[in-house]
C-alpha cells in the first residue's frame, strides 16, 4: 500500500491553541454523531461532525496507532487529507487515568442537574478508552 | 552646600533602582512575547482548518443560519473591548479604549444602543471609575489567554446575539475592539465586526481554476453549519485575545525601554548636577581655609 507518498493520507489532528499530530497515516477511525467512520485513501469528500469519542490514527510504514481523546470537533477529509478539529484534544499516553475517572465521577454526579453534564461523562469516557487502548498495547 | 550633595545623591540612588526595575520588566516581557508570539502561531492551523471548512459548507449549501443573519432594523450593538490587566504598557490600553469610543460614537450616529462586554481589568477599571454601565467583564487572562476563555467570551456573545429582538439582552450585531499585532514596534487598534458573520472571508480564496470537492455533509449541512459556526466565532475571539496578548508583551517592552532611557539620562544629568556642587563645595572650603590663613599671618605679622 505504501509504494509511493501520494498514496497515503495527510492528517492534521488540531487543537484550539497547538497541532497535535501532524503526519502521514494509512487509515483513520473517527466517530461522528451517526456512527463510527473510518478513512482511507480516495475517501470521498465529507465534512461531519464528531461526538466525543476516541479517534485512531494508522500511522503510515509503522505498527504505530495513534489513539487521542477529543471533546467533540469535526472532521474533513478532501483530496486525501484529513483534518481532525477539536477544542481539545489529548493523546492517550498524555491522559491520566486517575484523574480522568475522578471527572467521570463528577460529571455523573451532575447528570441530573446540568445538560452540560452529558457532554462531560462521554468526553470522560473517552479520555478513559484512549489510555486503556493505549496502555493495553504496551503491557 | 553638603546638605543638598546628599539629597542629589539620594535622587541618583533611587533613580538607578527605579531603573533597575523597569530594566527587568523590559527583559520580562522581551522573553514573554516570544511565548507570546509562539502560541499565536500555534493556534492559527486550528483557525485555518476552521475557515476552510466553514467556507467549503458556504460554497455547498445555502448559508441561511442564525448567525449569518442580518436584522433589518439593527437597535442594539455589542461591543468587546478587549485590553490589558496590568498598566505599565504605555498606550496600549487607552489606545484601544480611545478606539472604542470612536466606534461607538459611530453606533449612536447610526442609532444603535451599546452593550459594553470588557476584557481586561483596564477596560473594568475605564468603565467603573466613570461609572458607565456596562454587561460583563472578564479578567484575570490578559497575558496568557486560554481557549476555554475565549469560548466562554464567544457562548456569551452568541447566546446574546440569538436573542429575538426586543427581548431582554438582546444585541443585533457584535463588534471587537482589539490591538492587531504587526510587528514588534507596530501594534494597531481596531474594530473588526465579528457578528452577522460574513463568511465569504478574504483569507485562502479558491483559485478560479481548482475545483472545490464535492462535500458529503454527516448528518446534514444545517447541523454541520450548526457545529461550525460557534467554534468559527470562538477561535476567532481566541485569535484576538492571543494578538492581543502578543501586543500588549511588546507595548510593556517599549514602554519600559523608554523608561529605562529615561533613567539613564536623569541619572547622567544628576550626576553632573552632583559634581558641581560638591566641587562648588570644595573651591569654597579652599577659599575658606586660604582666607583663614592669611587672616591668620596679617595677625601674627601685625604682633611681630
Amino acid at each position: 500500500m505504501a509504494e509511493s507518498a501520494a498514496s497515503t493520507l495527510h492528517v492534521e489532528l488540531v487543537a484550539a491553541d497547538r497541532t497535535v499530530w501532524s503526519g502521514e497515516a494509512s487509515m483513520v477511525i473517527a466517530r461522528t454523531l451517526e456512527g463510527d467512520i473510518g478513512v482511507l485513501r480516495g475517501h470521498a469528500p465529507t465534512l461531519s461532525l464528531l461526538s466525543a469519542s476516541v479517534v485512531e490514527i494508522q500511522v503510515e510504514g509503522t505498527n504505530q496507532l495513534l489513539v487521542a481523546a477529543l471533546d467533540g470537533g469535526f472532521l474533513s477529509v478532501a483530496n486525501d487529507r484529513v483534518s481532525i478539529l477539536a477544542e481539545r484534544v489529548e493523546r492517550g499516553e498524555d491522559i491520566e487515568v486517575s484523574q480522568a475517572q475522578v471527572d467521570l465521577e463528577e460529571a455523573k454526579r451532575l447528570l441530573d442537574s446540568s445538560d452540560e453534564a452529558e457532554q462531560r461523562v462521554r468526553h470522560a469516557e473517552a479520555r478513559i478508552r484512549a489510555a486503556e487502548k493505549v496502555s493495553g498495547k504496551v503491557s | 552646600m553638603a546638605v543638598s550633595l546628599r539629597e542629589y545623591r539620594a535622587r541618583i540612588k533611587s533613580t538607578e533602582s527605579m531603573k533597575k526595575i523597569t530594566r527587568a520588566m523590559e527583559l520580562i516581557a522581551a522573553s514573554r512575547i516570544i511565548k507570546a508570539q509562539q502560541r499565536a502561531t500555534a493556534a492559527a492551523p486550528y483557525a485555518r482548518e476552521l475557515t476552510r471548512a466553514v467556507s467549503a459548507v458556504a460554497t455547498f449549501s445555502n448559508v441561511d443560519h442564525p448567525l449569518t443573519r442580518e436584522e433589518e432594523n439593527p437597535k442594539r450593538a455589542a461591543v468587546l473591548i478587549i485590553t490589558s490587566d496590568r498598566g505599565l504598557a504605555g498606550a496600549y490600553s487607552s489606545s484601544v479604549l480611545k478606539e472604542a469610543e470612536r466606534l461607538s460614537e459611530r453606533l449612536r450616529d447610526e442609532g444603535k444602543e451599546i452593550d459594553y462586554f470588557l476584557a481586561g481589568r483596564k477596560a473594568e477599571a475605564y468603565f467603573k471609575f466613570r461609572g458607565r454601565p456596562f454587561v460583563q467583564a472578564w479578567t484575570g487572562f490578559s497575558d496568557q489567554p486560554t481557549y476555554d476563555k475565549a469560548a466562554e467570551i464567544g457562548a456569551t456573545l452568541i447566546e446574546a446575539f440569538l436573542k429575538e429582538q426586543g427581548e431582554d439582552g438582546d444585541v443585533d450585531e457584535v463588534h471587537v475592539v482589539s490591538t492587531r499585532f504587526r510587528s514588534m514596534l507596530v501594534q494597531e487598534p481596531t474594530a473588526i465586526r465579528l457578528l452577522p458573520l460574513e463568511v465569504v472571508e478574504g483569507e485562502e480564496a479558491p483559485e478560479s481554476d481548482e475545483l472545490l470537492p464535492l462535500y458529503d455533509f454527516e448528518p446534514s449541512p444545517e447541523q454541520v453549519l450548526d457545529g461550525l459556526l460557534p467554534q468559527y466565532v470562538q477561535s476567532r475571539i481566541f485569535y484576538s485575545l492571543l494578538q492581543a496578548a502578543a501586543s500588549e508583551l511588546a507595548a510593556r517592552q517599549k514602554a519600559m525601554k523608554a523608561a529605562t532611557d529615561n533613567a539613564e539620562e536623569l541619572i547622567k544629568k544628576l550626576t553632573r548636577i552632583a559634581n558641581q556642587a560638591r566641587q562648588a563645595g570644595i573651591t569654597q572650603e579652599i577659599s575658606e581655609i586660604v582666607g583663614g590663613v592669611n587672616a591668620l599671618a596679617d595677625a601674627q605679622a601685625a604682633n611681630d
